[in-house]
Protein backbone atom coordinates (compact mmCIF):
# COMPACT_ATOMS: atom_id res chain seq x y z
CA UNK A 1 0.00 0.00 0.00
CA UNK A 2 1.22 3.46 -0.97
CA UNK A 3 2.21 5.73 2.02
CA UNK A 4 2.35 9.06 2.38
CA UNK A 5 5.67 11.37 2.40
CA UNK A 6 4.36 14.76 1.90
CA UNK A 7 0.82 16.06 3.41
CA UNK A 8 0.46 19.61 2.91
CA UNK A 9 -2.63 20.78 4.88
CA UNK A 10 -4.44 24.52 4.86
CA UNK A 11 -1.09 25.83 3.49
CA UNK A 12 -1.42 29.54 2.75
CA UNK A 13 1.53 31.13 0.75
CA UNK A 14 2.42 35.20 1.19
CA UNK A 15 4.05 37.62 -0.94
CA UNK A 16 3.60 40.88 1.98
CA UNK A 17 -0.29 40.70 1.78
CA UNK A 18 -0.64 39.10 -1.55
CA UNK A 19 -1.94 35.83 -0.54
CA UNK A 20 -0.42 33.67 -3.50
CA UNK A 21 -1.06 29.83 -2.33
CA UNK A 22 -4.52 29.48 -0.41
CA UNK A 23 -5.39 26.90 1.80
CA UNK A 24 -3.93 24.03 -0.27
CA UNK A 25 -4.46 20.62 0.98
CA UNK A 26 -2.92 17.06 -0.21
CA UNK A 27 -1.11 13.91 0.11
CA UNK A 28 1.52 12.77 -1.99
CA UNK A 29 2.48 9.18 -2.30
CA UNK A 30 6.11 7.72 -1.71
CA UNK A 31 7.91 7.10 -5.19
CA UNK A 32 5.14 8.76 -7.45
CA UNK A 33 5.63 11.63 -9.59
CA UNK A 34 2.95 14.28 -9.48
CA UNK A 35 2.85 17.44 -11.82
CA UNK A 36 1.66 20.33 -11.02
CA UNK A 37 0.01 22.83 -13.73
CA UNK A 38 -1.75 25.89 -13.79
CA UNK A 39 -1.44 29.39 -15.73
CA UNK A 40 1.09 31.44 -14.55
CA UNK A 41 0.75 33.22 -11.60
CA UNK A 42 -1.45 30.38 -10.21
CA UNK A 43 0.85 29.42 -7.40
CA UNK A 44 2.17 26.86 -8.04
CA UNK A 45 5.89 27.61 -8.25
CA UNK A 46 5.17 29.34 -4.95
CA UNK A 47 3.46 26.20 -3.50
CA UNK A 48 6.47 24.22 -4.59
CA UNK A 49 8.96 26.47 -3.10
CA UNK A 50 7.33 26.10 -0.07
CA UNK A 51 7.95 22.53 0.13
CA UNK A 52 11.36 23.23 0.81
CA UNK A 53 11.49 26.38 2.65
CA UNK A 54 12.70 27.91 -0.09
CA UNK A 55 9.49 30.55 -0.70
CA UNK A 56 10.74 32.26 2.73
CA UNK A 57 14.02 33.62 1.20
CA UNK A 58 11.60 36.43 -0.46
CA UNK A 59 11.94 39.27 1.30
CA UNK A 60 8.41 39.78 2.73
CA UNK A 61 7.21 36.55 1.51
CA UNK A 62 5.80 34.15 4.80
CA UNK A 63 3.68 31.25 4.89
CA UNK A 64 1.14 28.87 7.48
CA UNK A 65 -0.47 26.05 7.56
CA UNK A 66 1.42 22.81 7.86
CA UNK A 67 3.38 20.75 5.18
CA UNK A 68 4.75 17.57 6.78
CA UNK A 69 7.16 15.55 5.26
CA UNK A 70 6.56 12.16 6.67
CA UNK A 71 5.84 12.94 10.03
CA UNK A 72 7.75 16.19 10.33
CA UNK A 73 6.54 19.50 9.94
CA UNK A 74 8.54 21.13 7.58
CA UNK A 75 7.46 24.74 9.18
CA UNK A 76 9.45 23.38 12.52
CA UNK A 77 12.46 21.58 10.64
CA UNK A 78 15.55 23.73 10.25
CA UNK A 79 15.54 25.04 6.10
CA UNK A 80 18.72 23.18 5.73
CA UNK A 81 17.63 20.10 7.02
CA UNK A 82 14.65 20.25 4.57
CA UNK A 83 16.78 21.37 1.74
CA UNK A 84 19.28 18.15 2.18
CA UNK A 85 15.99 15.98 2.56
CA UNK A 86 13.85 17.66 -0.26
CA UNK A 87 16.28 18.61 -3.56
CA UNK A 88 15.49 21.19 -6.18
CA UNK A 89 16.21 21.21 -9.83
CA UNK A 90 15.46 24.78 -11.36
CA UNK A 91 14.35 25.45 -15.14
CA UNK A 92 17.60 26.73 -16.48
CA UNK A 93 20.41 24.19 -15.58
CA UNK A 94 22.97 25.90 -13.64
CA UNK A 95 25.77 24.30 -12.62
CA UNK A 96 28.25 25.90 -10.95
CA UNK A 97 30.61 27.88 -13.45
CA UNK A 98 33.97 26.98 -11.92
CA UNK A 99 33.22 23.61 -10.54
CA UNK A 100 34.36 20.54 -11.98
CA UNK A 101 31.78 17.70 -13.24
CA UNK A 102 33.27 15.67 -10.35
CA UNK A 103 32.73 18.71 -7.85
CA UNK A 104 29.40 20.04 -8.91
CA UNK A 105 28.28 16.29 -7.87
CA UNK A 106 29.85 17.16 -4.65
CA UNK A 107 28.96 20.82 -4.16
CA UNK A 108 26.12 20.25 -1.53
CA UNK A 109 28.51 18.46 0.46
CA UNK A 110 31.11 21.14 0.11
CA UNK A 111 28.78 24.02 0.67
CA UNK A 112 27.08 22.38 4.00
CA UNK A 113 30.68 21.51 5.38
CA UNK A 114 30.32 17.89 5.10
CA UNK A 115 33.97 16.20 4.91
CA UNK A 116 33.91 12.87 2.69
CA UNK A 117 37.16 10.92 2.38
CA UNK A 118 38.29 10.62 -1.15
CA UNK A 119 36.60 6.70 -1.50
CA UNK A 120 32.98 8.25 -0.70
CA UNK A 121 33.36 11.04 -3.08
CA UNK A 122 34.46 8.88 -5.72
CA UNK A 123 31.08 6.64 -4.90
CA UNK A 124 29.00 9.52 -4.75
CA UNK A 125 29.78 11.30 -7.65
CA UNK A 126 29.63 7.63 -9.91
CA UNK A 127 26.56 6.67 -7.89
CA UNK A 128 24.84 9.95 -8.67
CA UNK A 129 26.27 10.34 -12.25
CA UNK A 130 24.93 6.88 -13.06
CA UNK A 131 21.47 7.56 -11.65
CA UNK A 132 21.06 10.56 -14.17
CA UNK A 133 22.29 8.41 -16.72
CA UNK A 134 25.36 10.63 -17.56
CA UNK A 135 27.91 8.54 -16.00
CA UNK A 136 28.99 6.78 -19.06
CA UNK A 137 28.91 10.61 -21.28
CA UNK A 138 31.47 12.28 -18.76
CA UNK A 139 33.26 9.58 -17.12
CA UNK A 140 36.23 10.58 -18.97
CA UNK A 141 36.11 14.04 -18.19
CA UNK A 142 34.82 14.36 -14.57
CA UNK A 143 37.43 17.24 -14.06
CA UNK A 144 36.25 19.74 -16.86
CA UNK A 145 33.89 22.33 -15.93
CA UNK A 146 30.29 21.79 -15.77
CA UNK A 147 29.79 24.64 -17.92
CA UNK A 148 31.27 22.30 -20.48
CA UNK A 149 28.68 20.02 -21.29
CA UNK A 150 25.05 20.36 -23.31
CA UNK A 151 22.32 22.12 -21.62
CA UNK A 152 20.64 18.74 -21.18
CA UNK A 153 23.88 17.30 -19.52
CA UNK A 154 23.79 20.25 -17.59
CA UNK A 155 20.29 20.03 -16.70
CA UNK A 156 21.39 16.06 -15.97
CA UNK A 157 24.18 17.21 -14.05
CA UNK A 158 22.12 19.49 -11.97
CA UNK A 159 19.84 16.23 -10.93
CA UNK A 160 23.18 14.54 -9.78
CA UNK A 161 23.93 17.36 -7.69
CA UNK A 162 20.57 17.40 -5.80
CA UNK A 163 20.41 13.20 -6.15
CA UNK A 164 24.17 13.06 -4.32
CA UNK A 165 22.55 14.87 -1.36
CA UNK A 166 20.31 11.41 -1.08
CA UNK A 167 16.95 13.84 -0.62
CA UNK A 168 13.88 11.76 -0.24
CA UNK A 169 12.01 13.97 -2.30
CA UNK A 170 13.29 16.22 -5.42
CA UNK A 171 11.27 18.84 -6.49
CA UNK A 172 11.32 20.47 -10.33
CA UNK A 173 10.26 23.71 -11.78
CA UNK A 174 9.80 23.46 -15.65
CA UNK A 175 12.81 21.23 -15.56
CA UNK A 176 12.98 20.57 -19.72
CA UNK A 177 11.59 24.37 -20.30
CA UNK A 178 14.89 25.66 -21.83
CA UNK A 179 15.83 21.65 -23.29
CA UNK A 180 15.44 20.54 -26.66
CA UNK A 181 13.28 17.61 -27.28
CA UNK A 182 15.84 14.94 -27.00
CA UNK A 183 17.27 16.48 -24.22
CA UNK A 184 13.26 16.79 -22.84
CA UNK A 185 12.84 12.76 -23.55
CA UNK A 186 16.36 11.66 -22.15
CA UNK A 187 15.29 13.67 -18.66
CA UNK A 188 11.56 12.38 -18.84
CA UNK A 189 13.12 8.91 -19.11
CA UNK A 190 15.20 9.66 -16.06
CA UNK A 191 12.38 10.50 -14.22
CA UNK A 192 11.15 6.65 -14.42
CA UNK A 193 14.59 5.49 -13.23
CA UNK A 194 14.54 8.48 -10.49
CA UNK A 195 10.98 7.09 -9.27
CA UNK A 196 12.24 4.16 -7.98
CA UNK A 197 14.41 6.23 -5.23
CA UNK A 198 12.69 9.29 -5.10
CA UNK A 199 9.12 10.86 -4.87
CA UNK A 200 9.40 13.24 -7.89
CA UNK A 201 7.14 17.22 -7.48
CA UNK A 202 7.08 18.54 -11.17
CA UNK A 203 5.79 22.13 -11.88
CA UNK A 204 5.21 22.38 -15.47
CA UNK A 205 3.45 24.38 -18.36
CA UNK A 206 3.83 21.43 -21.01
CA UNK A 207 1.14 19.36 -20.26
CA UNK A 208 1.54 16.28 -22.36
CA UNK A 209 4.98 16.24 -20.09
CA UNK A 210 2.73 16.19 -17.55
CA UNK A 211 0.63 13.22 -19.01
CA UNK A 212 3.33 11.98 -20.32
CA UNK A 213 5.76 11.12 -16.71
CA UNK A 214 3.41 11.80 -13.84
CA UNK A 215 1.29 9.39 -11.65
CA UNK A 216 -0.59 11.72 -10.18
CA UNK A 217 -1.50 15.34 -11.59
CA UNK A 218 -2.46 18.84 -9.48
CA UNK A 219 -3.82 21.84 -11.46
CA UNK A 220 -3.93 25.21 -9.42
CA UNK A 221 -5.71 28.11 -10.23
CA UNK A 222 -5.87 31.72 -8.78
CA UNK A 223 -3.74 30.04 -5.93
CA UNK A 224 -6.27 27.33 -5.24
CA UNK A 225 -5.97 23.77 -5.77
CA UNK A 226 -8.80 23.16 -8.26
CA UNK A 227 -8.40 19.36 -8.88
CA UNK A 228 -5.88 16.97 -7.84
CA UNK A 229 -6.68 13.34 -9.19
CA UNK A 230 -4.72 10.49 -11.26
CA UNK A 231 -2.83 11.93 -14.24
CA UNK A 232 -5.36 9.44 -16.58
CA UNK A 233 -8.71 11.08 -15.25
CA UNK A 234 -7.30 14.37 -15.56
CA UNK A 235 -6.49 14.42 -18.79
CA UNK A 236 -9.77 12.45 -19.92
CA UNK A 237 -12.37 13.11 -17.60
CA UNK A 238 -11.46 15.99 -15.55
CA UNK A 239 -13.81 16.69 -12.75
CA UNK A 240 -13.84 20.48 -12.66
CA UNK A 241 -14.82 22.45 -15.82
CA UNK A 242 -11.85 24.50 -14.77
CA UNK A 243 -9.39 21.99 -15.72
CA UNK A 244 -11.14 20.87 -18.68
CA UNK A 245 -11.37 24.60 -20.17
CA UNK A 246 -6.98 24.98 -18.97
CA UNK A 247 -5.93 21.54 -20.01
CA UNK A 248 -8.61 21.59 -23.64
CA UNK A 249 -7.51 25.31 -24.35
CA UNK A 250 -10.05 27.47 -24.00
CA UNK A 251 -8.99 28.92 -20.86
CA UNK A 252 -9.80 33.09 -20.95
CA UNK B 1 -12.32 30.75 -30.20
CA UNK B 2 -9.57 28.77 -29.77
CA UNK B 3 -8.01 26.58 -33.23
CA UNK B 4 -8.87 22.73 -32.12
CA UNK B 5 -12.40 24.19 -30.64
CA UNK B 6 -13.06 25.97 -34.66
CA UNK B 7 -11.20 22.47 -36.10
CA UNK B 8 -13.82 20.44 -33.95
CA UNK B 9 -16.79 22.29 -34.67
CA UNK B 10 -16.22 21.75 -38.08
CA UNK B 11 -15.36 18.22 -37.81
CA UNK B 12 -19.02 18.01 -35.96
CA UNK B 13 -20.82 19.81 -39.13
CA UNK B 14 -18.77 17.41 -41.51
CA UNK B 15 -20.41 14.33 -39.42
CA UNK B 16 -23.87 15.51 -38.99
CA UNK B 17 -23.84 16.52 -42.73
CA UNK B 18 -22.23 12.46 -43.89
CA UNK B 19 -25.26 11.48 -40.92
CA UNK B 20 -27.98 13.24 -43.61
CA UNK B 21 -26.53 12.11 -46.61
CA UNK B 22 -26.77 8.47 -45.15
CA UNK B 23 -30.10 9.62 -43.89
CA UNK B 24 -31.41 10.04 -47.10
CA UNK B 25 -29.72 7.40 -48.63
CA UNK B 26 -32.17 5.19 -46.51
CA UNK B 27 -35.21 7.52 -47.19
CA UNK B 28 -34.59 6.59 -51.00
CA UNK B 29 -33.89 2.95 -50.30
CA UNK B 30 -37.47 2.68 -48.79
CA UNK B 31 -38.90 5.02 -51.54
CA UNK B 32 -37.10 2.45 -54.02
CA UNK B 33 -38.53 -0.82 -52.34
CA UNK B 34 -41.62 0.27 -51.78
CA UNK B 35 -42.20 1.33 -55.59
CA UNK B 36 -40.19 -0.85 -57.31
CA UNK B 37 -37.70 2.40 -58.60
CA UNK B 38 -34.57 0.83 -60.59
CA UNK B 39 -33.55 4.26 -61.45
CA UNK B 40 -33.96 5.74 -57.85
CA UNK B 41 -31.80 2.27 -56.73
CA UNK B 42 -29.16 3.29 -59.49
CA UNK B 43 -28.83 6.83 -57.43
CA UNK B 44 -27.91 5.60 -54.46
CA UNK B 45 -25.34 3.27 -55.86
CA UNK B 46 -23.86 6.49 -57.05
CA UNK B 47 -24.60 8.10 -53.99
CA UNK B 48 -22.50 5.90 -52.02
CA UNK B 49 -19.21 6.97 -53.11
CA UNK B 50 -20.15 10.68 -51.51
CA UNK B 51 -20.54 8.36 -48.36
CA UNK B 52 -17.01 6.98 -48.76
CA UNK B 53 -15.68 10.28 -49.62
CA UNK B 54 -17.07 11.57 -46.25
CA UNK B 55 -15.66 8.79 -45.08
CA UNK B 56 -12.31 9.20 -45.50
CA UNK B 57 -12.33 12.74 -44.86
CA UNK B 58 -13.55 12.71 -41.57
CA UNK B 59 -10.63 10.08 -40.86
CA UNK B 60 -8.11 12.03 -42.24
CA UNK B 61 -9.68 15.39 -40.02
CA UNK B 62 -9.39 13.36 -37.08
CA UNK B 63 -5.73 12.10 -37.72
CA UNK B 64 -4.63 15.25 -38.13
CA UNK B 65 -6.81 16.69 -35.37
CA UNK B 66 -4.80 14.20 -33.04
CA UNK B 67 -1.40 14.76 -34.44
CA UNK B 68 -1.27 18.35 -34.68
CA UNK B 69 -3.72 19.51 -31.53
CA UNK B 70 -2.92 16.49 -29.00
CA UNK B 71 -6.66 16.84 -27.71
CA UNK B 72 -7.27 15.79 -24.04
CA UNK B 73 -10.73 15.56 -22.29
CA UNK B 74 -13.78 16.35 -23.66
CA UNK B 75 -11.94 16.98 -27.01
CA UNK B 76 -10.01 13.41 -26.98
CA UNK B 77 -13.66 12.01 -26.50
CA UNK B 78 -14.86 13.78 -28.96
CA UNK B 79 -12.68 12.36 -31.58
CA UNK B 80 -12.62 9.09 -30.53
CA UNK B 81 -16.13 9.00 -30.57
CA UNK B 82 -16.25 10.33 -34.15
CA UNK B 83 -13.89 8.08 -35.66
CA UNK B 84 -16.39 5.08 -34.49
CA UNK B 85 -19.65 7.04 -35.58
CA UNK B 86 -18.54 7.69 -38.86
CA UNK B 87 -17.36 3.97 -39.10
CA UNK B 88 -21.19 3.36 -38.39
CA UNK B 89 -22.19 5.54 -40.43
CA UNK B 90 -20.68 4.52 -43.32
CA UNK B 91 -21.70 0.75 -42.85
CA UNK B 92 -24.92 2.48 -42.59
CA UNK B 93 -24.43 3.73 -45.98
CA UNK B 94 -23.26 0.30 -47.41
CA UNK B 95 -26.32 -0.93 -46.11
CA UNK B 96 -28.71 1.06 -48.35
CA UNK B 97 -26.37 0.76 -51.02
CA UNK B 98 -26.66 -3.16 -50.50
CA UNK B 99 -31.19 -3.16 -50.05
CA UNK B 100 -30.46 -0.77 -53.76
CA UNK B 101 -28.37 -3.50 -55.20
CA UNK B 102 -31.60 -5.83 -54.61
CA UNK B 103 -33.71 -3.77 -56.06
CA UNK B 104 -31.63 -3.78 -59.19
CA UNK B 105 -31.05 -7.33 -60.28
CA UNK B 106 -34.63 -8.36 -58.75
CA UNK B 107 -36.43 -9.19 -61.65
CA UNK B 108 -40.07 -8.78 -60.34
CA UNK B 109 -41.41 -6.38 -57.77
CA UNK B 110 -41.87 -7.04 -54.85
CA UNK B 111 -46.03 -7.63 -53.63
CA UNK B 112 -47.47 -4.90 -51.47
CA UNK B 113 -48.41 -7.61 -49.61
CA UNK B 114 -45.20 -8.88 -49.10
CA UNK B 115 -43.68 -5.69 -47.93
CA UNK B 116 -46.68 -5.53 -45.45
CA UNK B 117 -46.58 -8.67 -43.80
CA UNK B 118 -42.68 -8.99 -43.55
CA UNK B 119 -42.93 -5.36 -42.14
CA UNK B 120 -39.70 -4.55 -43.84
CA UNK B 121 -41.17 -1.11 -44.89
CA UNK B 122 -42.24 -0.22 -41.23
CA UNK B 123 -38.21 -1.86 -39.75
CA UNK B 124 -37.36 0.95 -42.72
CA UNK B 125 -38.95 3.91 -40.84
CA UNK B 126 -37.62 2.81 -37.89
CA UNK B 127 -34.54 2.72 -38.71
CA UNK B 128 -34.50 6.41 -40.33
CA UNK B 129 -36.29 7.59 -37.21
CA UNK B 130 -33.58 6.37 -34.45
CA UNK B 131 -30.37 7.44 -37.69
CA UNK B 132 -32.33 10.78 -37.22
CA UNK B 133 -32.54 10.76 -33.48
CA UNK B 134 -28.66 9.75 -33.22
CA UNK B 135 -27.70 12.41 -35.16
CA UNK B 136 -29.71 14.98 -33.38
CA UNK B 137 -28.36 13.72 -30.51
CA UNK B 138 -24.87 14.13 -31.66
CA UNK B 139 -25.36 17.87 -32.65
CA UNK B 140 -27.33 19.26 -29.98
CA UNK B 141 -25.22 16.79 -27.44
CA UNK B 142 -28.65 15.37 -26.12
CA UNK B 143 -27.99 12.07 -24.42
CA UNK B 144 -31.32 11.72 -22.74
CA UNK B 145 -32.78 11.50 -26.91
CA UNK B 146 -29.33 9.40 -27.59
CA UNK B 147 -30.63 7.10 -24.42
CA UNK B 148 -34.15 6.67 -26.38
CA UNK B 149 -32.73 4.39 -29.40
CA UNK B 150 -31.75 1.61 -27.29
CA UNK B 151 -35.47 0.90 -26.34
CA UNK B 152 -36.70 1.38 -29.93
CA UNK B 153 -34.02 -0.95 -31.69
CA UNK B 154 -36.02 -3.36 -30.32
CA UNK B 155 -38.74 -3.24 -32.31
CA UNK B 156 -35.90 -4.48 -35.59
CA UNK B 157 -34.54 -7.11 -33.36
CA UNK B 158 -37.96 -8.48 -32.94
CA UNK B 159 -39.15 -8.33 -36.90
CA UNK B 160 -35.51 -9.76 -37.36
CA UNK B 161 -36.17 -12.73 -35.04
CA UNK B 162 -39.21 -13.76 -36.97
CA UNK B 163 -37.83 -13.45 -40.10
CA UNK B 164 -37.28 -16.74 -40.28
CA UNK B 165 -40.55 -18.04 -39.63
CA UNK B 166 -42.39 -15.53 -41.38
CA UNK B 167 -40.04 -16.57 -44.86
CA UNK B 168 -40.95 -20.01 -44.47
CA UNK B 169 -44.94 -19.71 -44.56
CA UNK B 170 -45.06 -16.70 -46.49
CA UNK B 171 -43.27 -18.95 -48.96
CA UNK B 172 -45.08 -22.11 -48.52
CA UNK B 173 -47.94 -19.66 -49.02
CA UNK B 174 -46.80 -17.61 -52.16
CA UNK B 175 -44.32 -20.36 -54.25
CA UNK B 176 -44.42 -18.32 -57.07
CA UNK B 177 -42.23 -15.31 -54.56
CA UNK B 178 -39.39 -17.25 -53.15
CA UNK B 179 -37.05 -15.36 -54.82
CA UNK B 180 -38.25 -12.00 -53.56
CA UNK B 181 -39.10 -13.36 -50.23
CA UNK B 182 -35.46 -14.24 -49.59
CA UNK B 183 -34.32 -10.56 -50.35
CA UNK B 184 -36.73 -9.48 -48.80
CA UNK B 185 -35.02 -11.90 -45.99
CA UNK B 186 -31.54 -10.35 -46.46
CA UNK B 187 -32.71 -6.90 -46.42
CA UNK B 188 -34.14 -7.51 -43.03
CA UNK B 189 -31.22 -8.76 -41.78
CA UNK B 190 -29.23 -5.82 -43.29
CA UNK B 191 -32.11 -3.88 -41.62
CA UNK B 192 -31.71 -5.44 -37.70
CA UNK B 193 -27.62 -3.61 -38.34
CA UNK B 194 -28.62 -0.32 -39.51
CA UNK B 195 -30.32 -0.99 -35.60
CA UNK B 196 -27.19 -2.36 -34.13
CA UNK B 197 -25.07 0.61 -36.00
CA UNK B 198 -27.22 3.47 -34.28
CA UNK B 199 -27.02 1.88 -30.91
CA UNK B 200 -23.35 1.96 -31.37
CA UNK B 201 -23.66 5.84 -32.37
CA UNK B 202 -25.61 6.63 -29.32
CA UNK B 203 -23.17 4.60 -27.48
CA UNK B 204 -20.37 6.86 -28.41
CA UNK B 205 -22.12 10.50 -28.40
CA UNK B 206 -22.94 9.17 -24.40
CA UNK B 207 -19.50 8.18 -24.46
CA UNK B 208 -18.01 11.90 -25.62
CA UNK B 209 -20.60 13.80 -23.57
CA UNK B 210 -20.80 11.68 -20.02
CA UNK B 211 -17.57 10.07 -20.62
CA UNK B 212 -19.66 6.81 -19.69
CA UNK B 213 -18.80 3.55 -21.49
CA UNK B 214 -21.49 1.86 -22.39
CA UNK B 215 -20.65 -0.63 -24.45
CA UNK B 216 -21.08 -4.07 -23.04
CA UNK B 217 -22.11 -3.03 -20.03
CA UNK B 218 -26.50 -4.02 -19.68
CA UNK B 219 -26.43 -2.18 -16.43
CA UNK B 220 -25.74 0.99 -17.57
CA UNK B 221 -28.31 0.76 -20.49
CA UNK B 222 -32.03 2.31 -19.97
Amino acid sequence: MESTIIKAVNYNAYFGDNQVVKEVSMDIARNSVVAVMGPSGCGKTTFLRGINRMHELVPSAHANGKIWLNNEDIMEMHPIVVRLKIGMVFQRPNPFPNLSIHDNVLAGYKLNGIKLSKSERERIVEESLVKVALWKEVKDSLMKKGTFLSGGQQQRLCIARAVAMQPEVLLFDEPTSALDPISTAMVEELFKELKKNYTLIIVTHNMQQAARVSDKTAFFYMGELVEYDDTKLMFTNPTDQRTQNYITGRFS
Amino acid sequence: MAQIEVEIQHLKEEVVNMGYLVKAQLQKSKTALTNFDKNLAREIVIKEKRVNGYELKIDRDCENILALRTPVAVDLRFILAVLKINNNLERIGDIAEGIAKYIIHTETKFTPQLLQRSKVLQMLEVGITILEDGLASFEHENTILARSIFLRDEFLDEVNFQAIGFTKAYMAENPSEIDETLYILSIIRKLERVGDQVKNIAEEIIFYIEAKVLKHNKDLLP
